[in-house]
């Protein structure tokens, strides 16, 4: 019998967390499940980060958050991506050392080979990774996800710093990922990004999910208005 | 990549360790630990007497140079092989609470008492006990090892026998400025000559030391101000480990023929600074 | 200011002289306080950056334990060694006082608590941006904290050569528990407080000098290499 693949991946049932004396998500649940592509929109403030730290299991909420798939690998791609003071190569391998677990030794060079070459970074990869540029910082961030061949990549806001043709590069990585059948979610401030990359739209309102729902029912009639003010541009992008 | 790094460390720590702990036992190396006094050292006797011993026997002697009563305290302790200190009354007693196994007298110098050149308390002349009770009257200034040392413990018997409680004067009217700095004879010279202040010194520091301001000596000469030296080798019986045989090679030459005149040619600017005076 | 030129032009006779007592005693101190600070840094380094991740309830009474032990005066760590390897001492046994091994063991004591905080004040810094990240990509507390030293080598750098100070000026500790015996363990702080009590100020302060100026070309040489690497990636980036 063969066993069955869990089709959620990570679920949080009315999570609410707090950090410091700000109430960041307030009873929040949803399920990511496996071939999302998840856009997570708000105003700033609104608990887009939190919700993404909270899935990947960096902040507690009192056991709210649960793994339907518990062998399923997630990889995080953060706002500024944090490199060691060393060459963008042994960045890389330095990070499949720490999942040497799951990418056995004799693979990691080649991983990291590979993961470079996706992304177009292969001939910086013995410049120190401090002295990428913006662009190559975030592409190099998503070749070290993927490096590690994650069943779920979150992001959060992985093109708010870029030009526009950074941008562009990034989100074709993103949609060659979704295509191989990586499941994301990603905070963006771009709802043309939004429109083009998700499946789903999820909005957030001061810590609670005001709509949850596919990509072209979220940008049609929308059930909630604050959501549909939010799409106008009516709210300010910025919670007091 | 770690454990090898680890072990490569340890090893490396290993290697230093026994390095100086090598350096440190000595087990073939010869040499003996001598507790001896800060003044003799700065009479600059060692580097004279003691590669003449090495000469004789073979044997280094490291000195740890301390005050007297520290010197006499690390050999309570064991931590020395043979004590080469002076004050008689402390190293009698020394022996005969069983730390040490015979005090043997070996040399004397002389203590002289040095002060400003203008000699505001007319201490000047032969008689140390006069000096000070002149320099107590005059309400001078005078400066004290205050260490335990055996010079501390010779200018503590001079007041006692001038008659006067200087040291410890509760009644301000009869206390004069009198400084107790704790210290070694070099940083007491060192208050004097800043402060144009009275201090009891031996004679060979006095001749080593480069800072003397105004100061000249102006009291010497008084067969009380002989200073005697003895040395003892530390009872192994208390303290298994010390090198008995070794120590006992040393005070047996510092006593003989050869010792006493090593002992006896050590001169400072021409002067002879410590007069042998062993036992034959 | 006269005795200060004086004794700069006889700091600059003994080094081109370069008497082999002095050399002997320049070597010595800086064997000592280099192992010394080898030492303090394998333990307190990794100490220290232990101290920045761990989480545990008494943990903020060692962390005041381990800043008040910086202020911990040479002499009383020299008086606590002696006691401890005097041969009255409960580690008489080893018989190594009067040693330089002696004098190591005191230095590292001192130096240990400045290595571990600076180290743990360090790594606490670093792991605010890196904390995250590092965890995400699986590493654990303690792994996360040495790639932090690591990050920061040249923080680290800085903080070593610190320490290395703090050990080579010192001379309460090295006087006590080496006896300053000439030729064994006699360094440049014990010889200069030998001659000053000797009252030869202007020989004390030529010593003085020729310390600062050895520890002056250590550092010139660790800029030299910092250079290297640090300039080359900037360059770079132009």
């Amino acid at each position: 019998m063969s066993a069955s693949v869990p089709a959620t991946l990570v679920r949080v049932l009315g999570a609410s967390v707090r950090l410091g004396n700000v109430t960041a998500l307030r009873r929040v649940s949803l399920a990511v499940n496996r071939g999302d592509v998840i856009a997570l929109v708000g105003a700033n403030g609104s608990g887009k980060t939190t919700l993404l730290r909270l899935l990947h299991g960096l902040v507690d909420a009192g056991g709210a958050r649960r793994l339907d798939d518990p062998g399923a690998v997630q990889a995080m791609v953060f706002q500024r991506p944090f490199m060691l003071n060393m060459t963008v190569w042994n960045n890389l391998r330095l990070a499949l050392w720490l999942a040497r677990r799951r990418v056995p030794r004799a693979e990691a060079a080649q991983r990291a080979y590979e993961a470079l070459q996706r992304v177009g970074l292969l001939e910086s990869r013995d410049r120190p990774a401090r002295v990428l540029s913006g662009g190559e910082q975030q592409r190099f961030a998503l070749a070290r996800a993927w490096a590690v061949r994650p069943d779920l990549l979150l992001l959060d806001e992985p093109t708010a710093n870029l030009d526009p043709s950074a941008k562009k590069e990034v989100e074709a990585l993103l949609h060659g990922f979704a295509a191989d059948g990586m499941t994301l979610v990603m905070s963006t401030h771009n709802l043309g990004q939004a429109k083009r990359l998700a499946t789903r739209v999820i909005y957030l309102d001061h810590g609670e999910i005001r709509l949850d729902a596919p990509t072209a029912r979220f940008f049609g009639a929308s059930a909630d208005d604050r959501a549909r003010l939010f799409l106008k541009g009516e709210l300010p992008w910025a919670l007091e | 990549m770690r454990t090898v790094a680890r072990r490569r460390i340890a090893t490396l720590l290993i290697g230093l360790a026994a390095g100086f702990g090598a350096s440190a036992a000595g087990a073939q190396e010869r040499f003996i630990t001598m507790a001896s006094t800060t003044s003799t050292e700065q009479s600059g006797l060692f580097p004279h007497l003691l590669p003449a011993f090495k000469k004789a026997s073979g044997i280094d002697v490291h000195v740890v140079a301390v005050g007297t009563g520290q010197a006499l305290d690390i050999g309570r302790r064991g931590d020395a092989d043979v004590l080469f200190v002076h004050d008689q009354a402390a190293e009698e007693k020394f022996v005969a609470e069983g730390f040490g196994l015979k005090r043997s007298p070996v040399m004397y110098n002389d203590f002289v008492i040095v002060g400003p050149n203008s000699d505001p308390a007319g201490a000047r002349g032969k008689d140390v006990v006069a000096a000070l009770q002149k320099i107590a009257a005059s309400k001078s200034s005078f400066v004290s090892r205050g260490d335990r040392s055996g010079t501390h413990a010779a200018e503590l018997r001079y007041w006692k026998a001038a008659g006067i409680d200087a040291p410890d004067a509760k009644d301000p009217a009869r206390r004069f400025d009198y400084k107790a700095c704790g210290c070694g004879m070099g940083p007491a010279l060192n208050i004097g000559s800043s402060t144009d202040a009275y201090v009891l010194t031996d004679r060979g520091t006095w001749l080593n030391f480069r800072n003397r301001g105004n100061l000249a000596i102006l009291v010497e000469g008084d067969t009380r101000l002989f200073n005697q030296y003895g040395v003892i080798v530390v009872n192994p019986a208390r303290h298994p480990h010390v090198k008995a045989a070794l120590a006992q090679a040393f005070a047996d030459w510092v006593v003989s023929a050869d010792g006493q005149a090593a002992i006896a040619a050590y001169k400072v600017g021409g002067e002879q600074l410590f007069f042998p005076d062993a036992k034959p | 200011m006269n005795e200060f030129a004086q004794s700069a032009r006889s700091a600059l006779d003994l080094i081109v002289h370069a008497d082999a007592a002095l050399v002997r005693t320049v070597a010595l101190s800086l064997a000592v306080s280099g192992t010394a600070c080898a030492c303090a840094a394998a333990f307190g380094l990794i100490g220290g950056a232990w101290l920045a991740v761990a989480r545990f309830r008494a943990l903020p009474i060692l962390i005041l334990l381990l800043n008040t032990l910086l202020a911990l005066p040479s002499v009383v760590v020299g008086l606590a060694v002696y006691l401890l390897l005097s041969r009255s001492g409960p580690l008489g046994a080893w018989g190594i006082l009067f040693t330089p091994a002696a004098m190591v063991i005191a230095q590292t004591i001192l130096v240990l608590p400045v290595v571990a905080a600076l180290a743990r004040q360090l790594v606490a810094d670093a792991m605010v941006e890196g904390g995250d990240p590092l965890r995400s990509m699986g590493a654990g507390p303690l792994v996360s904290a040495l790639l932090m030293l690591a990050h920061e080598r040249w923080a680290v750098v800085t903080l070593l050569l610190t320490a290395f100070g703090r050990a080579i000026s010192e001379v309460g500790a090295v006087m006590i528990v080496g006896g300053n015996i000439e030729g064994v363990t006699r360094v440049m702080t014990t010889a200069i407080a030998l001659e000053t009590s000797k009252g030869d100020l202007p020989l004390a302060l030529a010593l003085g000098l020729v310390l600062l100026g050895v520890v002056a070309v250590l550092n010139v040489g660790i800029a030299v290499i910092q250079r290297g690497r640090f300039m080359a990636p900037l360059i770079e980036a132009r």
